[in-house]
């Protein structure tokens, strides 16, 4: 009953066409530039994996990637060691002003990085930390903050108040309480948010791309520079895309069934 | 569940409060501070008033004729794409399998391309769009369609969108999925008994069931739609002329290409503020349906 007739057929079809670009992604990474330009082949002729071997070797290459795990990696613990204890207290608590602050949350979550990416460009400089990993991570904090917000109090709102109660009535104080009894008792929920604000900072571009010029560049800058420098080394371009796309989807497979309510900010 | 009144969980909310601050407010007061002033460039500022939103809303100038025209462009866009991911997710939620090893790697390959960074979406379909390298550019071409997005409006259109359907129309079916996973059995087993046909049993229990996620989904699409800049950045750069230049794509011109801040600053504030009321339908949305599943619970309760 759940499903509808030629179901297999259309999923098969969706899937297909999900692939079919990242399939000539790869398929291209593996081509040499002659092969690539030359002729049409469905996949290489002649493999090659000269272009990941230049990644891997030439240091303006592989530090953007460095330089990217570096600013995903700091945001990801400031967004989830800020929001642990907010999410906390708005799954709990009422107090003055909380759904204002709520709301205000989300509008952040929602807002375009367009329109803070000048303003974020002079506020970092002023501060001398234009060009830094920091930069980059306290801007993106903007959105992933109120995400790890959205995605914690979900999870927190799962765990029973009795919890709470007895361990209080325990004699636990309430950071012990937080670290020994609730963080354990949602670590799924940590693991998912934390997925999510790791992901969201590293496919974001604008805002890494403004904030950072020569030292923290991030491999999505170093790829568009590429792009435009002389000729088009389409499969150097195509090894790099390849790369960026690994780190999700190996982690993908663990949160699978979080999916949904990541993305729609734990409200599923 | 009821929540105690507690002044002091203030103390926990702090940091969040404080870092979303820094992040948020004090660049927004620049803003605020730019799109009143004029400056001709040696850090010297002019008052100007309430001149560039005069300007923005007035569409026989420049200024303005720009941002209306991005923003038609950009909420037709916004149109076209849900128009086709809200039923296409559907119907890619409701072929999935029940059980089994599949379900884990349909949601796997479905899930992909939300996690590729966006700017490698948009290379992944420069290249495969280009009718000398890319396969679907080539394939259009040799069945004698003059396929070339980066000097056709349509095709670059076209192109836009697909990609875009490519990107995101797993986030509505997984979304979908996740509702349709929520109906019990029980359901399914009743309409049965009554001899539902699939469409009576699609109207009547899994679209009122999908009603909450759907509404995320749309809310979702139509904000990020509204927003975007990479990918149709890194494809067509906004062209051919100005035919693919978002909202986004036009504001990051003013400011970055052109450093006029004043004008910039303007364009922001008004695009903020279509955002936030959006945002707040959002808001309400979400709030109110959690409040009506509450509510539900609660009767369940009483009987």
């Amino acid at each position: 009953m759940h499903s509808i007739p030629g179901r297999r057929v259309i999923l098969s079809l969706f899937l297909a066409f999900l692939l079919l670009p990242i399939y000539w992604l790869v398929n291209m990474s593996f081509k040499t530039n002659g092969e690539i330009v030359s002729t049409m082949t469905l996949w290489p002729h002649q493999p090659t994996i000269a272009n990941y071997m230049r990644i891997f070797t030439d240091e303006s290459w592989y530090s953007g990637y460095i330089n990217s795990l570096k600013y995903v990696v700091i945001n990801t613990i400031i967004s989830i060691s800020v929001a642990l204890p907010a999410a906390y207290a708005f799954s709990r608590y009422r107090f003055l002003g909380d759904k204002h602050l709520f709301f205000w949350l989300l509008s952040n979550r929602m807002a375009p990085a367009a329109v803070y990416a000048l303003p974020f460009f002079n506020l970092y400089s002023a501060i001398n930390l234009f060009d830094t990993p920091w930069a980059v991570a306290l801007a993106h904090c903007i959105f992933n903050v109120p995400l790890a917000v959205w995605i914690l109090e979900g999870f927190v709102s799962g765990v029973p108040r009795e919890i709470d109660e007895t361990a209080f009535l325990d004699g636990y104080s309430f950071p012990r309480f937080f670290v020994r009894i609730l963080v354990p008792l949602i670590a799924s929920g940590i693991g998912v948010a934390a997925f999510f604000c790791f992901m969201f900072s590293w496919v974001e571009l604008l805002l890494a791309r403004t904030l950072t010029s020569v030292d923290a560049k991030p491999i999505s800058a170093v790829m568009t520079r590429t792009v435009s420098a002389a000729g088009m080394d389409w499969g150097l371009l195509a090894a790099a895309g390849v790369l960026t796309i690994i780190p999700g989807a190996l982690v993908i497979w663990f949160v699978r069934n979080y999916i949904a309510r990541g993305f729609a900010l734990g409200r599923v | 569940m009821d929540k105690t009144i507690n002044q002091k969980a203030w103390f926990l909310v702090l940091p969040v409060f404080l870092v979303v601050a820094f992040s948020a407010v004090l660049p927004l007061m620049t803003v605020v501070n730019y799109s009143m002033q004029d400056t001709f460039g040696n850090n010297q500022f002019f008052w100007n008033g309430v001149g560039w939103f005069k300007e923005l809303l007035d569409p026989t100038t420049d200024l303005g004729g720009r941002f209306l025209a991005s923003l038609w462009r950009n909420l037709f866009f916004s149109a076209v794409i849900l128009a086709i991911e809200v039923p296409l997710g559907i119907v890619v939620a409701l072929s999935m399998p029940r059980q089994g090893f599949s379900v884990a790697v349909c949601l796997v390959i479905l899930a992909l391309p939300l996690l590729i960074p966006w700017n490698v979406v948009g290379t992944i379909w420069q290249i495969f769009g280009r009718p000398d390298i890319g396969l679907l550019g080539y394939v259009l071409n040799s069945l004698g369609l003059n396929y070339n997005y980066v000097s056709n409006d349509l095709d670059a259109w076209a192109t836009v969108i697909v990609m875009d359907v490519w990107h995101w129309t797993s986030l509505v079916a997984l979304l979908c999925y996740a509702g349709l996973k929520s109906i019990p059995d029980a359901y399914y087993q009743a309409a049965q008994i009554d001899g539902a046909s699939r469409w009576a049993v699609f109207k009547a229990i899994q679209l009122p069931k999908m009603n909450r996620v759907l509404l995320i989904a749309v809310l979702l699409r139509f904000m990020d739609s509204f927003m975007i800049y990479t990918e149709p950045f890194v494809v067509t750069g906004g062209g051919p002329g100005n035919s693919t230049t978002f909202v986004s794509i036009e504001l990051v011109k003013i400011a970055l290409g052109q450093f006029d801040l004043g004008k910039a600053a303007a364009l922001s504030l008004v695009y903020n503020l279509i955002i936030i009321i959006v945002c707040w339908i959002f808001y309400t949305v979400m709030t109110n349906a959690g409040v009506e599943r509450r509510v539900v619970v609660d009767k369940k309760g009483v009987k």
